[in-house]
């Protein structure tokens, strides 16, 4: 298989999908990675940040009018997608929320935000 | 009125549990009579839905009077009745536990209300995108009731299970991105159409796959994705855990089912015969993996939770396997363990209120010190195995001879071999139950104040809001009734059988 232009085409005008993919990347990492419980809520945050990006990125049609109906006409984005991530974002948020309260809580019996640290007094 | 008895389902536990909170400017006891009263309507509304599905076969609903398939869809047919009766039927028995039981907040009850509208929504909703909206809400209200123990170790578990449930939900959103790419379309019946038109080995709609049933399974709790369930269920007060650990994975092991056969088909699944082998992979070692660590438990409350990591596996094979029979099996296998095991929940909390024991070792003689728990534990374990009369029994042979229509070599060998492990694990605390000398002395309880009869109050207090007596009536009332359960519902199963045959044909070629 050559590399053809259309490929190399599609490689360097699909960028916002390297976005998806580093941010959820970078997302999983901190998640799994990072001992502080807040930076793991913030990794969480990352990890749905991509996903959003990825299906604002599935909407767009080069060319596309918003889709808002005017005289002009079609072709319109997908208006779907928008919708949808509005709804994923407000989830999103009450999730912190709840996520937020529990280290406060964690926070003021055990006096730490060290996952390992927390691991030790935790299986005492 | 009657036409919009779907959407009824999910506004009125919704309603119902903003009132306990509003109701908090004036009393902070008025949540268990309205989580009550919107059990009791809620359990009316799906009598009334029974009649018409047993009549008409599906009853359709479109939100909004949007047309569909750009609306969402609300759609119940035998298979989601069978799950909503069970979440009505559940909810009330909590209910009934948690009077005396508590947590006795307000908070506690609107977010009891708001976990059955995740609950029911997940059940009756014919559209992916809502299927997450109800997957977060049930998600969002499990936490915060796993945050209810008063013990600090709640607040660690309930931030564990928030941290793995949500990598599980994105991961189903993501999914849902790739089949919205695939098809342009989220209502389900709709999406059914436009894969097959799409492709099966299209790369958009295996990724779909992957990324939707991987981030089920999560919330199932199948092996390695697990972690979060044992922290969870041994953390919570005995009122949740026996909530939870009856109805939560449930509805996730409902709604993947729905995803294999509304959306994704048997077809799906016979054209891509590597889906269905790695489902039954994770299935199995889940199978496996669950007994084995179930085993090695001491606390009897973790040795539960890991039992449902097995038990669930068994689910997922059955539907995995995916002949009629298999499938019936599976989800009468999904109805009994969720009754058997939030009466096994349920169980051993009024057995540690008792006595203090809360250990396979301390359970040593406590047959004849708190018998009726004692006993409905005894039963509701052998249900759990497979003892004949039980529902427990019936599942599992029906998955069995579905796996050996199919010819599904492995799916019939890990089962009979975790029947043998459950059996191990369940036959030992069986043995210290009723054949050992007691650990825990009886002056234990009495140091702690009051006769043996009112229990520790240590470990009651820890567990809960702490009441006046240890027990009440309505709490031994639910574990003798779900024990009953187990074993009567069996006659039920040719109903089940036959509510299913209505409606599996058309998905089930």
């Amino acid at each position: 298989m050559t590399f053809d232009v259309l490929q190399v085409d599609l490689l360097t005008s699909r960028y916002n999908y390297y976005a998806v993919v580093l941010l959820l990347g970078i997302g999983l990492y901190m998640l799994i990675e990072s001992p502080n419980l807040v930076k793991k809520v913030i990794g969480m945050n990352i990890f749905q940040t991509g996903i959003f990006l990825f299906f604002i990125s599935l909407a767009f049609r080069s060319g596309a009018n918003p889709p808002v109906v005017t005289k002009g006409g079609g072709p319109y984005v997908s208006p779907l997608p928008h919708v949808l991530i509005l709804t994923a974002i407000v989830v999103g948020v009450s999730l912190t929320a709840v996520a937020l309260a529990l280290i406060v809580r964690i926070y003021s019996e055990y006096g730490t935000l060290d996952e390992d640290t927390l691991e030790e007094l935790y299986y005492d | 009125m009657i036409e919009h008895l779907p959407v009824l389902l999910v506004v009125l536990p919704i309603v119902g549990g903003a009132l306990p909170l509003v109701a908090s400017l004036y009393t902070d006891r008025a949540g268990w009579p309205i989580a009550v009263v919107a059990m009791l309507g809620h359990a009316a509304i799906a009598g009334l839905l029974a009649g018409q599905v047993w009549a008409d076969g599906v009853v359709t609903y479109a939100v909004g009077g949007f047309a569909l398939p750009y609306g969402i869809e609300l759609v119940v047919d035998g298979l989601a009745l069978a799950v909503v009766a069970l979440i009505s039927a559940i909810s009330l028995g909590v209910l009934a536990y948690a009077r005396h039981a508590g947590p006795h907040e307000n908070t506690f009850y609107s977010q009891l209300l708001l976990l059955v509208t995740g609950l029911t929504g997940m059940t009756v909703t014919g559209d992916v995108f809502n299927l997450y909206v109800f997957l977060e809400i049930t998600g969002l209200a499990a936490y915060g009731l796993v945050a209810s123990g008063r013990a600090a170790s709640a607040a660690v578990a309930a931030l564990k299970y928030l941290i793995i449930g949500t990598v599980g939900a994105s991961l189903y959103l993501l999914g849902v991105g790739y089949a919205l790419a695939a098809t342009g379309t989220l209502n389900m019946a709709d999406m059914n159409a436009k894969l097959a038109a799409v492709g099966y080995d299209s790369t958009l709609v295996l990724t779909a796959f992957g990324l939707m049933v991987g981030g089920l399974t999560v919330k199932v709790a199948l092996f390695p994705l697990h972690t979060w369930q044992p922290d969870a269920y041994a953390n919570s007060p005995d009122s949740v855990s026996a909530f939870i650990s009856a109805l939560v994975s449930t509805v996730s092991a409902y709604a993947l089912a729905r995803l294999l056969f509304s959306v994704f088909t048997v077809d799906f699944l016979t054209a891509v015969p590597a889906a269905r082998w790695a489902l039954i992979a994770v299935a199995s070692v889940s199978i496996v993996a669950g007994s084995a660590l179930a085993v090695s438990q001491s606390s009897v409350q973790r040795m539960l939770a890991y039992s449902s990591v097995s038990q669930f596996g068994l689910v997922i094979a059955g539907f995995a396997v995916a002949t009629p029979i298999a499938v019936v099996g599976a989800t009468v296998h999904l109805v009994g363990h969720a009754v058997m095991k939030g009466g096994l929940f349920a169980a051993s909390g009024i057995i540690e209120r008792e006595t203090g024991a809360d250990t396979v070792g301390g359970y040593a003689g406590m047959g004849s010190r708190t018998p009726i728990a004692a006993g409905a534990f005894t039963v509701l374990a052998l249900g759990m195995v497979g003892v004949p009369p039980a529902i427990g029994f019936v599942g599992k042979w029906y998955i069995l001879v579905g796996a050996v229509e199919a010819e599904i070599w492995p799916v019939v060998a890990v089962l009979l071999l975790s029947t043998l492990l459950t059996l191990a694990y369940f036959a030992r605390l069986g043995e210290r139950l009723y054949f050992a000398e007691p650990t825990i002395r009886e002056e234990a309880a009495v140091a702690d104040g009051g006769e043996g009869s009112r229990g520790p109050r240590s470990s009651s207090d820890r567990r809960s809001g702490g009441g006046e007596g240890a027990v009440s009536a309505g709490m031994l009332a639910v574990v003798v009734i779900a024990a009953v359960l187990a074993v009567a519902l069996t006659a039920a199963v040719p109903a089940l059988e036959q509510l299913l045959n209505q409606t599996l044909p058309p998905l089930i070629q």
